[in-house]
């Protein structure tokens, strides 16, 4: 298959409009000098990450991440962005100094994968596109076949739950201590 | 559509995840980082999910198990993020020397 057949699709138009954009999103997420674009940038990558669900017609995965993610983590990236860092603003210094040598790491890594990517699969056709994955089926498969890693993760989360609230209240110093034992 | 467009994307975006990981020097940032190489994977797997067409749609079940696993990891890491800024008054990774040799 050609470049001038692929391109020839509408839909790999589609695809190569939301790609460069999820792909440059991702690009200022770690190159951004301010964090809080950072964050915002990161909102973009995941929307068009939620666009390119859809196209592969997994949409409840798709609306997982927009809920999941754009609504819950970014807004908790947002609080610890404006409780650590504030008043947020550009800031030369989010950087190492070194970055040649991450640089070259992250473009071989990237060709490495491309290449392993290329040679195991070529030109291989998605084969269900269009054919939404409904979510009872996804539902069906959750409480049945895969109940038991659902009820795991579920204690993870109740765990991270506790954890996460264990870990970030303010320990009493001795004084309010030796007073709340007197109330 | 082909497989490969969509392994190639979440290789770039893998590959930026471990940038930003080795560049940043803020763990708020290392951890937006982390969450870049996530996504990329969540979209290999539902990409592999839509060429291999399960019938029980697992390749989607584990993106949704990958998503709720970040969600509680940056629960417990932005927790941390918080205890460790309280108690150093920086979260810069390369200032938090302590337990440096």
């Amino acid at each position: 298959m050609s470049f001038v057949d692929w391109i020839s699709q509408p839909v790999n138009w589609v695809f190569l409009v939301i790609g460069l954009g999820v792909a440059a999103a991702g690009f200022r997420v770690v190159t951004s000098k301010n964090v809080v674009h950072a964050a915002l940038f990161l909102v973009a990558s995941l929307a068009g990450t939620a666009a390119l669900f859809l196209m592969l017609s997994a949409e409840f995965v798709a609306w997982v991440l927009v809920l999941v993610y754009i609504g819950a983590v970014v807004v908790l990236f947002l609080f610890g962005i404006m409780i650590t860092r504030a008043p947020t603003g550009f800031d030369e210094g989010l950087d190492a100094n070194k970055k040649a040598l991450p640089a070259i790491l992250s473009v071989a890594l990237f060709l490495l994968m491309s290449w392993a990517s290329i040679t195991a699969f070529g030109t291989t056709a998605m084969e269900n596109v269009g054919v939404a994955t409904s979510t009872e089926l996804i539902g069906e498969s959750i409480f049945g076949r895969f109940v038991i890693p659902f009820e795991v993760v579920s204690i993870v989360l109740l765990a991270a739950l506790i954890g996460g609230i264990t870990i970030a209240r303010k320990d009493p110093t001795p004084a309010e201590e030796e007073e709340r034992r007197l109330v | 559509m082909i497989l490969n467009q969509f392994l190639i994307l979440a290789a770039a975006l893998f590959a930026m995840g471990v940038y930003g990981l080795l560049v940043r020097r803020n763990i708020v940032l290392i951890l937006l980082s982390v969450e870049l190489m996530l996504n990329a994977v969540n979209i290999n797997l539902v990409a592999f999910e839509s060429v291999l067409a399960t019938p029980e749609a697992i390749g989607q079940i584990f993106a949704i198990f990958v998503i709720t696993v970040a969600a509680a990891e940056v629960g417990i890491g932005l927790a941390i993020v918080l205890l460790v800024f309280r108690n150093r008054r920086s979260a810069n990774v390369d200032e938090l020397n302590l337990m440096r040799w």
